[in-house]
């Protein structure tokens, strides 16, 4: 198991980043952010997915804010908007991280790499986007894109990961489908094609 | 091997490859010109009146485009939800709605805004209700049934003592209103060697759909275009209609995937209505996009249950007779019916040769209720299995032996009409079942290592599976290319793509050459069923037959008119129609559309059948001349109930020392006739093992008593199962034995493959504790641990709202 993507670390990561877990963390975020007008660099440039976008940002901007409604990039979801899910995770440095818990700024040396950054420009899949066509991983599909980012960055981190290595790495993204065994039979055919 | 081209083949459905590079579009990503953004407030109090609105605070505010109240919207009959309302019934109810230019103002907006509520009394407990002198969730009287017979409020009160007896287990004695019964009860107890009798609690929780529901909404030209969060696709229509007070041809809804439904988006919902109305007030787009909080609030959950149960069983473990009484808590809109729908299941899983069933359905101020994958079957699906096991030990038979004397088969007879069913096959699902699992040489294993002890379980699961009476519609254009009309919502099920290759078998086509249209009204799609209650594979699959048949005819006749002969001349293959006995002499599918343009009439839509719905008659119309069309309405035989059964097998090891247990094997079994799409199949059987480790020992909805407030709300307080609570791999199976009544035999699975989970495990932990029942789901570790050490649990019988 790779221990940069346990859950307690990456939570504990969340809270010193000083970001409140609130249900509307991104709008009360963003609210805040008017008393600090003026203080903070709102015209910024972010590397998402190895373009430098420039992109006008609230001081207290949340990633997946900026990246659904700044960027057009909707495939990283907002399901629980307080670390509880997964659905908003994208890689910042190859990390998997909770994008609805990190605020923009903070990442603005960083490359940041969403799901809509994995599919190569000849329209190759990632072989995880593909093991989990072939393994019919997603039923509902509103988790997949996280699910996908949590494995991306496992197999970066550990590319021969063990099936219970994997279900460790991935226990951050939750599936009310229920779609685990099938995730996890994925990771292990990426896995293997990888290798 | 089953000789078919298309049925009981893997396949990638065409939406998956959206889900997994994030080119989906959910509700949420879609945008219009000039859309602006709403947020709602929502009620503090489980039951008050508003009293007075005070706006003032952002009416200088930069940035509002509007505001939107209950007084603008059309009354809704009580206990039926409102979009918003002046008298909220349970903490969270929306109230009133702000719009603006995006929804960080509109949330501003919300917060100071001020709203003054009068609190009336609430009640978050049914039996606080019950008694005499509680408190009524809603004025208009405490206990609601929906029924044929005629619906409506009752006042239903049990004396102090009732209550008092039921609460501490005993045979509840209070009125009831919702009572069948079928068989000589008096005798099957008479009959009996064994009576067990059991108080059971089955705590109602969020269904929690990972989609925070959103809804964006706007009108041209008198017609409203929804795009909305559904399980349903075309069923949704005439309930949108019904909202919006437009006509069916006037509402436009785009779902081409849902995140999640569970049975909480299977018809037109408020929030739905919610920014279509906003949308007409202010002349612009309204995109509603609710918290994961306010999904708590909204998003629907499963019915609680305060119940008792006695069932008698013979010598030979056959059960001669079930009683049962069920206290349903329908929250405050009264959506449910989960206690009758119990009793069915107990009719056809169990079989009792005598029965009764009685049920009061009581209002709570509590999170609305709705279906919830097995409404009413997969709660007494937990329930039964201990009280299976206490009779097998007692009668000293095998615990899978007392299964098979009662396992449903074709001959079984179901619910308070004892109506047949189309076939069932459960002993055999048990018997594969059983042999794949293991079951003699784990069952003769030694048990014990420690304070380490296993536990075997068997589950059955079942719900009606099938309906028929819908339309199919399959156009071939004159490019050769077979367009697949799918009504189905998109669930995640894949179903909505798998049934559509019934029509590519009858067609005996290639599937590359197929497309599926699908996922807006306007690519003209026929009316469908709900795209929940099990029901799809088989209804669907027969709509799709039927109207594959219909092209298929109408293929030979043109080749008929065509080429001489008469159509009994001709057949079909490789996308050709072709003279029997002369293959050469045929045409291509795309030259017999091209002759359907030039034929006119039924051939190409301009005509249609007098008994389709007028959702498929608007979609002919449409495309009407653009090929061949096959469009019919499913009027095959259709007779008994179409039973989804599942059995499942689970090995537990329970730590007596932490109350807790790790699921070392669970196999399932699937008794749905053919199997049409052998992976849609499995991510259906363990999606449902998945819902039914939730609903044995995590997932609850706690209430405070003080305060009616909801004490958990989010995934985790919800005890949504994740990769941790479950086991990393789960075995599946199928009896695959072909119903009579669908044309390639298959039935649904959807909401037994959760009953026979959670089945599983109830019987599982009993038998890690010498037959323990806690008759009460969920069995969390502390319960366990309180029996092992014997100490009294935390709750009384009857109790709920305990964590």
């Amino acid at each position: 198991m790779n221990p940069r993507l346990s859950r307690r670390r990456f939570l504990k990561a969340v809270i010193a980043s000083g970001v409140a877990a609130a249900t509307t963390a991104n709008l009360s975020l963003a609210h805040a952010g008017d008393r600090a007008k003026g203080a903070v660099e709102r015209l910024i440039s972010l590397n998402v997915n190895g373009r430098t976008r420039r992109v006008d940002v609230l001081p207290q901007e949340t990633l997946a804010y900026t990246l659904r409604y700044k960027l057009g990039l909707t495939g990283t979801k907002d399901a629980c908007n307080r670390a509880e899910c997964g659905a908003c995770t994208v890689l910042i440095d190859d990390v998997a991280h909770y994008s609805c818990s990190t605020l923009t700024h903070s990442v603005k040396n960083r490359a940041v790499l969403t799901v809509e950054g994995l599919q190569r420009a000849d329209g190759q899949l990632h072989p995880v986007q593909q093991a989990f066509i072939d393994e019919l991983a997603p039923q509902c599909g509103f988790c997949t894109p996280g699910q996908v980012m949590a494995a991306v960055a496992l197999l970066r981190a550990n590319p021969r990961p063990s099936r219970e290595e994997a279900r460790q790495a991935m226990a951050g993204n939750l599936c009310r489908c229920g779609a685990y065994d099938q995730y996890l039979n994925g990771i292990m055919r990426a896995s293997e094609r990888t290798a | 091997m089953n000789g078919y081209k298309h049925i009981g083949k893997d396949f990638i459905p065409p939406d998956v490859i959206g889900k997994v590079t994030g080119k989906a579009k959910f509700a949420e990503d879609f945008r219009a010109d000039g859309m602006v953004y709403a947020r709602v407030y929502t009620s503090s109090m489980a039951h008050g009146r508003v009293t007075g609105i005070d706006t003032s605070a952002i009416a200088e505010m930069d940035g509002i485009v509007g505001i939107l109240t209950a007084d603008d919207l059309p009354p809704v009959e009580p206990p039926n939800a409102p979009m918003l309302t002046n008298t909220p019934v349970y903490v969270g109810e929306p109230i009133l709605a702000v719009a603006a230019v995006d929804e960080k103002t509109a949330e501003d907006a919300i917060a100071r805004i001020k709203v003054q509520i009068e609190p009336l009394p609430f009640v978050v407990d049914p039996l606080d209700s019950l008694i005499e002198g509680g408190p009524d969730a809603r004025e208009e009287g405490n206990v609601y049934l929906r029924s044929p017979e005629g619906s409506g409020f009752r006042n239903v009160k049990w004396t102090r003592e009732q209550i008092d007896e039921f609460r501490a287990g005993k045979q509840p004695t209070g009125e009831a209103v919702n009572e069948w019964s079928y068989g000589d009860l008096d005798k099957g107890f008479a009959d009996a060697a064994v009576i067990i009798e059991e108080p059971f609690v089955t705590t109602g929780y969020a269904h929690m759909s990972m989609e925070p529901r959103t809804c964006m909404a706007y009108w041209q030209n008198g017609t409203c275009y929804l795009y909305g969060s559904a399980q349903s696709q075309s069923f949704m229509i005439p309930g949108l209609a019904s909202m919006l007070e437009v006509e069916q041809k006037n509402v436009v809804l785009v779902s081409e995937n849902t995140g999640g439904g569970f049975g909480s988006k299977i018809s037109a919902y408020p929030v739905m209505a919610l920014p279509a109305w906003f949308a007409k007030k202010i002349g612009r787009p309204v995109q509603l996009r609710i918290t994961r909080e306010q999904e708590y609030y909204v998003g629907s959950a499963r019915v609680g249950f305060q119940g008792w149960i006695k069932v008698g069983f013979a010598a030979n473990g056959r059960v001669t007779a079930t009683d049962l009484f069920i206290v349903e808590d329908l929250g405050p809109n009264a959506t449910g019916g989960d206690g009758s729908s119990a009793g069915g299941a107990v009719s056809i899983v169990y079989d009792p040769e005598a029965m009764r069933y009685r049920g009061v359905p009581v209002l709570t101020n509590t999170t609305p209720r709705g279906a919830q994958r097995g409404p009413g079957q997969n709660q007494i699906a937990a329930v039964m299995p201990p009280i299976m096991d206490r009779a097998a030990r007692e009668l000293n038979l095998d615990r899978l032996e007392i299964r098979k004397a009662n396992a449903a088969h074709s001959g079984t007879t179901i619910y308070e009409e004892q109506e047949p069913v189309t076939s069932a096959y459960m002993k055999e699902a048990l018997d594969m079942g059983a042999e794949m699992f293991g079951w003699e040489a784990k069952r003769d294993r030694p048990r014990r290592k420690g304070n380490k002890v296993i536990g075997l379980g068997i589950g059955q699961g079942y719900h009606s599976a099938g309906a028929d009476g819908f339309d199919g519609l399959v156009r071939i254009t004159p490019d050769g290319v077979i367009h697949l009309h799918s009504g189905v919502g998109n669930l995640g099920t894949y179903s909505y793509a798998s049934t559509t290759r019934s029509a590519a078998e009858v067609l005996k086509c290639g599937w590359n050459n197929c497309v599926i249209e699908r996922g807006s009204t306007e690519a003209n799609l026929p009316w469908s069923s709900y795209q929940a209650g099990s029901n799809t594979t088989f209804t669907h699959s027969r709509a799709n037959f039927v109207a594959a048949m219909d092209a298929v005819r109408k293929i030979k006749e043109i080749a008929a008119a065509t080429l001489g002969g008469s159509a009994v001349d001709y057949d079909i293959a490789d996308e050709r129609v072709f003279r029997i006995g002369n293959p050469a002499q045929g045409m291509t599918y795309a030259e017999v559309a091209r002759r359907a343009v030039q034929l006119g009439g039924a051939y190409s839509g301009e005509t249609w059948p007098d008994d389709i719905h007028e959702v498929t008659q608007r979609a002919v119309q449409n495309i009407a001349g653009t090929g061949l069309i096959g469009v019919a309405k499913d009027t095959l035989r259709m007779e008994g109930v179409v039973p989804g059964l599942a059995v499942a097998f689970a090995e537990i090891e329970l730590d007596l020392e932490t109350g807790k247990y790790d699921i070392l094997d669970y196999v399932a079994i699937a008794e749905c006739g053919t199997v049409v799409h052998p992976q849609g199949l499995a991510a259906q059987m363990k999606g449902g093992a998945v819902w039914g480790m939730g609903m044995a020992s995590l997932e609850r909805h706690v209430y405070d008593p003080q305060n009616g407030l909801p004490a958990n709300i989010g995934y985790h307080q919800c005890g949504i199962p994740g990769y941790l609570d479950t086991p990393s791999e789960l075995r599946v199976g199928a009896v695959d034995l072909p119903d009579p009544q669908s044309p390639f035999g298959a039935r649904g699975i959807g909401e037994p493959a959760m009953g026979c989970s959670v089945a599983a495990l109830t019987s599982a932990i009993a038998d890690a504790l010498d037959g323990h029942i806690f008759s009460r789901t969920p069995i969390s570790a502390d319960m366990i641990v309180n029996h092992v050490s014997g100490r009294e649990q935390s709750f009384k019988p009857l109790q709920i709202n305990n964590f």
